[in-house]
């Protein structure tokens, strides 16, 4: 589904990611482990073009990312709160973006459904711009919305970041249906190791901007990657 | 402790993204302000000359009956123009610095803006005058203390006018009644003002008095910054009532209306964007100022279409050109969601027009001043759809100031959409039809100077598809500085 090539982004001359080949197939579920500076951001601002390419490229489902547009229609992402529209409530938001991706209220109304349970009464019907809600609330309106229009590619940037405990495992849950779903490819990011083995079912780690691993997570993964990181 | 300060200021003006991008603008405003002190120090040098050639009256005297009004002027000026001081007050607030410090710099910053310094070019020239003509100069002397004392305290005021709704409402009750009073002539203020600013000369100790009230002010708007420096208080952010619209009339233009829904929620929902809609509602009575003769040098008939573009054009104007920068906090939603550009541009195309056709048929009151001058406001208007609508876009494409829509909640933050740059933009949508009016009278009439303007209207239309072609490729061009501008805010 997704090719990266040569790939690399340099500012003033530092080498913030350098991959020279990956591949993510169809309906992976894609885990990106990293310290801070890694790369895995600037990763995923080169897959949602927000940020151009030194060298190399990424296709999408045989679209090239930085060429075309064509993958803008089976992609969504929550990166940050840059992707949040804080002057709409949460409902608003919601039907914005699935009228961007061709769904309609009613759609939209019985997708929401599902979420009630991960939303824990905090988002809906709450009287409150997005702009209000706390840092893990917005971050659930921001998941939520990038799920929304069926998308083939998902890309969530430190999904876990900001989240309570239970909201965690409900989010987990959610991503672990979402890679059950052999046409969605999904890609998160995370600082927590624990999380991320749980997800996916595949673990590339960066540093300083190169994988170092690659695995398929099994009952050791966990403690592999807690010596890479500690050591 | 101030010096620590002062770098901290002149490394988020260096630093800033927008320094570099806007250097055409900041050389522009220089000479804008090159030209405001020109015009003040020959006010000042001459003022005096200019009333005791033309009148009778004593020069001094009448300075002092209407420097009430200058200063009216002013405080209505700074109202729209001056930004209040601001400092990233928040990362300070538990660190080892006194509270009084941090509000006597933020407002000892104020005091040293352009809008103080301008009037120093205005009273010295004016204080010089007056010791050369034979006024004594210790008089002169309190008097000019007490003028700039009045000048501070304004300042002051206007912070405060800035950051509390009932000091705004107060003193516009005030004015109003007091304009209103002087206008039917029941009762005219500067009969009394004048034994004060008149006094300020004869008693040289009634400068205590300018003193003592400029101190008064300062230190209730420091008392008042003061109690605000809380989180939970001027800093916080007040959490509005959210209530759900959901326009479902717009449902039918796909999503062209999506993106309209947004933009008419943009409007109402940020204070920021709000100013927007006052001030185009203000624009509509700007052709008074033409039609009525109130200011001579309007009297020219090629000034009146000039009038005539702003009566319609005020929200094009001061909406247009911030265009993509309202959308700028969550640029990158945009820029990675299926949003097709065209779609976008156009919304906010049809919002200029909607409202451009709204204003025109508000400004159907100018018929009350002939057929004519509500024709000139029409053709004005065509023009402002078919020309400018696409100038405004264009200009705003390459507008890379983020706008943080949300920083008028906080007591600390800025609150006028409303500035010197939007202004400066302005000046080439003006001349190109002032220029076809003044081609049509020189050669015909003032109905075929207003046949030129509207038909050059008629003629952008034409255009629209090729201008926005070109404001479509400008931002795929300029998408990734546009986004990394964007992420850095003010």
């Amino acid at each position: 589904m997704i090719q990266v090539k040569n790939l690399s982004k340099t500012y003033n001359g530092t080498t913030v990611l350098n991959i020279n080949e990956l591949e993510i197939p169809k309906g992976q579920s894609f885990g990106l482990v990293g310290n801070n500076g890694a790369g895995k951001t600037t990763f995923f601002s080169l897959l949602l073009d927000l940020i151009q390419p030194s060298t190399g490229m990424i296709t999408s489902n045989s679209i090239q990312i930085n060429t075309s547009e064509k993958w803008k229609p089976f992609t969504s992402a929550f990166i940050d709160e840059s992707f949040l529209i804080g002057y709409l409530t949460p409902e608003e938001y919601f039907y914005f973006i699935g009228e961007l991706r061709g769904w309609n209220k009613a759609d939209v109304d019985s997708f929401l459904v599902k979420y009630e349970d991960f939303f824990n009464g905090e988002i809906l019907n709450n009287k409150k711009y997005l702009r209000d809600l706390s840092k893990g609330n917005s971050k659930k309106v921001g998941i939520v919305a990038a799920l929304i229009g069926e998308p083939e590619v998902v890309i969530l940037d430190e999904p876990f970041a900001n989240l309570d405990p239970t909201t965690q495992i409900r989010l987990k849950k959610i991503i672990k249906e979402l890679a059950d779903d052999p046409t969605v490819t999904i890609l998160v990011s995370s600082h927590d190791l624990q999380h991320t083995v749980e997800v996916s079912n595949r673990i590339v780690a960066l540093q300083k901007g190169e994988i170092v691993l690659d695995l398929v997570p099994s009952s050791e993964t966990l403690k592999e990657l807690e010596a890479f990181f500690a050591a | 402790m101030i010096k620590r300060f002062l770098s901290l200021e002149w490394k988020s003006f260096f630093r800033a993204a927008s320094f570099q991008a806007d250097l055409a603008i900041k050389i522009l405003m220089v000479f804008g302000a090159l030209s405001m002190i020109i015009t003040f120090l020959s006010l000042g040098a001459f003022t005096y000359f200019i009333i005791k050639k033309s009148t009778n009256s004593e020069p001094f005297e009448l300075i002092n009956r209407f420097i009430l009004y200058y200063f009216v002027f002013d405080l209505v000026f700074r109202f729209f123009m001056q930004k209040t001081p601001v400092m990233n007050i928040r990362p300070l607030l538990y660190i080892n610095i006194k509270k009084d410090t941090i509000v006597n710099y933020t407002l000892g910053k104020s005091a040293l803006s352009f809008f103080n310094i301008m009037h120093l070019f205005f009273f010295i020239p004016l204080a010089v005058v007056l010791c050369v003509e034979g006024f004594s100069v210790f008089g002169v002397m309190t008097w000019l203390v007490g003028m700039l004392a009045t000048v501070l305290t304004i300042n002051f005021i206007n912070i405060l006018i800035d950051k509390k709704d009932v000091v705004f409402y107060s003193i516009a009750v005030v004015f109003i009644t007091l304009g209103a009073l002087q206008y039917f002539g029941w009762f005219d203020a500067t009969n009394y003002t004048v034994y004060y600013f008149k006094g300020l000369y004869d008693y040289p100790w009634m400068v205590i008095i300018a003193i003592v009230v400029l101190i008064l002010v300062y230190k209730i708007v420091h008392n008042f910054f003061k109690s605000n420096l809380y989180l939970d208080a001027g800093l916080s952010t007040q959490h509005d009532i959210a209530k759900s619209q959901h326009f479902d009339w717009l449902d039918q233009f796909g999503t062209l209306g999506a993106f309209l829904k947004n933009d008419i929620r943009l409007i109402t929902r940020n204070k920021r964007a709000k100013s927007v809609i006052i001030m185009s509602f203000l624009f509509l009575f700007y052709g008074l100022l033409f039609i009525t003769g109130a200011i001579e040098a309007y009297e020219n008939p090629v000034w009146k279409i000039f009038g005539g573009i702003f009566v319609t054009g005020g929200f094009m104007f001061s909406f247009g050109q911030f265009v993509p920068s309202w959308d700028s906090s969550y640029y990158n939603l945009m820029m990675s969601q299926n949003i097709p550009y065209r779609d976008y541009l156009s919304s906010k195309w049809w919002l200029m027009v909607i409202v451009t056709l709204i204003s025109a048929v508000l400004a159907s009151f100018y018929l009350i001043f002939g057929w004519k001058v509500y024709l000139l406001v029409l053709a004005a208007a065509v023009y402002n759809i078919g020309i400018n609508a696409h100038i405004v876009l264009l200009a705003g494409a390459f507008t890379r100031t983020p706008i943080d829509l949300m920083s008028n909640k906080n007591a600390f933050g800025d609150k006028k959409a409303f500035n010197f740059k939007t202004l400066l933009l302005i000046i080439p949508q003006i001349l190109i039809p002032l220029a076809l009016y003044y081609l049509g009278i020189a050669f015909f009439n003032d109905l075929i100077g207003l046949l030129f303007v509207a038909l050059a209207g008629v003629a952008g239309f034409a255009f629209k598809g090729y201008v926005f072609d070109k404001i479509e490729h400008i931002y795929k061009t300029q998408k990734y500085e546009t986004i990394s501008a964007y992420k850095q805010k003010n």
